[in-house]
């Protein structure tokens, strides 16, 4: 799998001396025409764009992406027309890595093979089950492999050693380290230097994944974690859309400005 | 699918978790990898210890006041004029509810583990008020969730947890109740794992708060079996066990000893909340044939929609509001041990209606779905068919909804 599109963009940010960015939006909010804009309009700056399948009970989501979550599935988002936006954004963006990332009940109720061709079909590079951990995971990473799709583990600061080593052993190109105990969009309470400390006891175990850092990194924090491999924001998107729809303003001009910052923070 | 005997219905589940190869399991972020396999762990170490089970026996009857009554409605009985109603009265344990023997185990386990905090979910906010009086004789700062349309009509309950120096936190995402307090105590404990512990208020969630829920509450059919000796020369030859069911834990309690007894001489039935009337909206996803999802970290049937968005429920009955159920029930179910059904809201409050006219018994909204059904099937049985009613809960919460919907209360 190493010529995936995700290890390439990581090779890339690489060889310009910075983390790759990562962004992260829910698709169809606020609506699929809209979530598409956003996409082709932040991915000039993203390396790789994360794009959530909204679920109305995510247990492991803070305030902002909730919000995001539910006006998406309040203006009608379906999970066919999450696979279409993947597949209109592939056709233009064809080397941009797109990571699916949500819930276990939106894919066993599609069924597991099903979403996975559709996943292939639609030209998804990569997977995030939020709530489908190590060893549970380990058949559906498998069928994902077989289908050159990536699975991506994650690893928080309370999994043990022990997992540690068997979760790197079946990943696959990426691993998302969680960057302390909290929901997503929570504040940074644990000092940039630590977060770092936690990350290189990762990549001690095998430097040819790439691991990236996310929850809870804002522009503010950015830079002070620049040492990773990658970095994910999210809840600060979902939070600037939603400031714009407040104030009546271009969400896609707004959200682009953001990722341009975040992306001038890291380079 | 097939359930063993002399097994703890608790305890056959897979190397993973499920029940019958699908039910429940840990459908968990990563970071509460570690809380849930330290939690199952002492557990594990905390069942076989001689010197916890005697602290748990003598909180169990000193501080919760066992063993409850088990009594015959004459009155009942000779109106209805078919089988024999009785009810196991657990509503008399200390709080008023069987949702004390889960809080008062997790308080146990909480001080075993070192913690000080503790976190818990309510929806009739009776798991909420158990865990803030268990918390507050164990000496534990505790915080419960609830959904912010269930402190409205549930407000004896939330003055209860207040005075026992707990905090309420009101949930308003999603349709503000219990699905809501769940999801949201779940968060709260992956961003605090590191020295909070939670409890969940019924047998759902993760396995293993499955397994420590219907371990608590087992003690309700522990008595019963000696109750039932002690009553009756000749051990019945037809028992009825009648139970509401919302996420199950005290009709596994009620059940659990009597699982392995053939259907025929003790049958199971639980009862659902079916909504009101008019509505299409319930929270009955065993008798309504729901589809398995997964939900709060565990395979059930559960209310929901195509895609696999959770669907609102609604009922009467906070306590029965929820849109999933325990793996245990799904279990039960699907081997056909336990039949299930459903009564709706104005079953319910007609049930309490005729209860409290001919009896001293003051069953809250969620065992009155229960005696719904008695009242329903009693006429039909032979005299010498007995049926035990589960009266869980009492009413002093539903005070405002019994005086709205029957002019009295």
């Amino acid at each position: 799998m190493h010529c995936s599109l995700i290890n390439k963009s990581f090779e890339i940010a690489k060889k310009e001396n910075r983390p790759a960015l990562l962004t992260y939006t829910v698709a169809g909010d606020n609506t699929k025409k809209k979530s598409l804009e956003i996409l082709f309009s932040i991915s000039k700056y993203a390396d790789i764009c994360e794009l959530g399948f909204p679920h109305n009970t995510p247990i492991a989501d803070g305030g902002q992406i909730q919000t995001s979550a539910y006006r998406a599935i309040k203006n009608g988002i379906k999970i066919k027309e999450v696979f279409s936006i993947v597949s209109k954004f592939k056709k233009v963006k064809k080397k941009k890595p797109i990571i699916l990332m949500g819930y276990y009940n939106m894919i066993y109720q599609f069924n597991e093979n099903k979403f996975i061709s559709k996943c292939k079909k639609s030209k998804v590079d990569g997977l995030i089950v939020v709530d489908l951990p190590h060893p549970e995971n380990k058949n559906f990473a498998l069928k994902c492999k077989k289908n050159k799709i990536n699975f991506i583990q994650l690893v928080s600061p309370t999994t043990s050693k022990f997992r540690l080593r068997k979760i790197i052993n079946d990943s696959h190109d990426m691993i998302y380290y969680i960057s302390m105990l909290s929901t997503t969009g929570g504040k940074l309470k644990v000092s940039p230097k630590k977060i770092i400390n936690e990350y290189q006891k990762i990549k001690k175990q095998n430097r040819s994944k790439n691991v990236v850092i996310g929850f809870g990194i804002t522009e503010k924090s950015i830079k002070s974690l620049k040492k990773a491999d990658g970095l994910v924001v999210g809840s600060a998107i979902c939070e600037e859309i939603t400031r714009s729809i407040k104030k009546r303003q271009n969400t896609v001009t707004n959200v682009t400005n953001i990722v341009r910052r975040l992306k001038n923070k890291i380079k | 699918m097939k359930l063993r005997k002399n097994i703890p219905l608790i305890d056959q589940h897979d190397k993973l978790g499920f029940w019958g190869g699908k039910f429940g399991g840990s459908f968990i972020p990563e970071t509460l990898k570690k809380p849930v396999e330290d939690l199952t762990k002492e557990f594990q170490k905390l069942r076989k210890d001689k010197s916890f089970l005697k602290k748990r026996d003598f909180y169990f009857k000193n501080y919760i006041g066992t063993p409850t009554s088990f009594v015959k409605l004459k009155k009942l009985t000779d109106h209805l004029g078919g089988a024999q109603i009785w009810a196991k009265v657990v509503s008399e344990a200390n709080g008023g509810a069987h949702k004390i023997y889960n809080a008062t185990v997790h308080a146990l386990i909480c001080k075993a583990m070192g913690k000080k905090y503790i976190v818990g979910d309510t929806g009739a906010g009776y798991a909420g008020k158990m865990l803030s009086m268990a918390a507050k004789e164990f000496g534990l700062k505790c915080k419960i969730f609830m959904g912010a349309k269930d402190i409205k009509r549930q407000k004896p309950n939330c003055q209860a947890m207040r005075k026992n120096g707990a905090e309420i936190i009101p949930v308003y995402s999603g349709s503000q109740t219990l699905v809501d307090a769940v999801s949201e105590c779940m968060r709260y404990w992956v961003s605090n794992c590191d020295n909070t512990h939670m409890c969940v208020g019924s047998t759902v969630g993760p396995n293993i708060f499955v397994k420590i829920c219907g371990w608590s509450t087992t003690q309700i059919s522990r008595e019963l079996k000696i109750q039932l000796k002690d009553k009756f020369k000749k051990f019945p030859k037809k028992i009825k066990l009648i139970n509401c069911v919302g996420g199950g834990s005290s009709a596994y309690g009620f059940w659990s000893e009597f699982i392995d007894y053939d259907k025929n001489q003790i049958e199971l039935i639980g009862v659902e909340a079916g909504g009101p009337q008019k509505s299409k909206l319930h929270a009955a996803p065993l008798s309504r044939n729901a589809k398995i999802g997964i939900l709060h970290g565990a395979a059930s049937y559960v209310c929901q929609n195509n895609e696999g968005q959770i669907q609102e429920t609604e009922s009467i009955s906070a306590g029965l509001d929820y849109p999933g159920v325990s793996p245990l029930h799904c279990l039960l179910k699907d081997t056909k041990r336990a039949r299930y059904t459903h009564a709706t809201d104005e079953d319910a409050l007609n049930a309490y209606r005729i209860i409290k006219k001919f009896e001293k018994l003051n069953p809250s909204l969620e065992p009155s779905h229960a005696f719904a059904e008695a009242i329903k099937i009693a006429p039909k049985l032979s005299k010498d068919t007995v049926i035990i009613v589960n009266s869980c809960g009492d009413a002093r919460k539903d005070k405002d909804i019994l005086k709205k919907r029957l002019g009295k209360y």
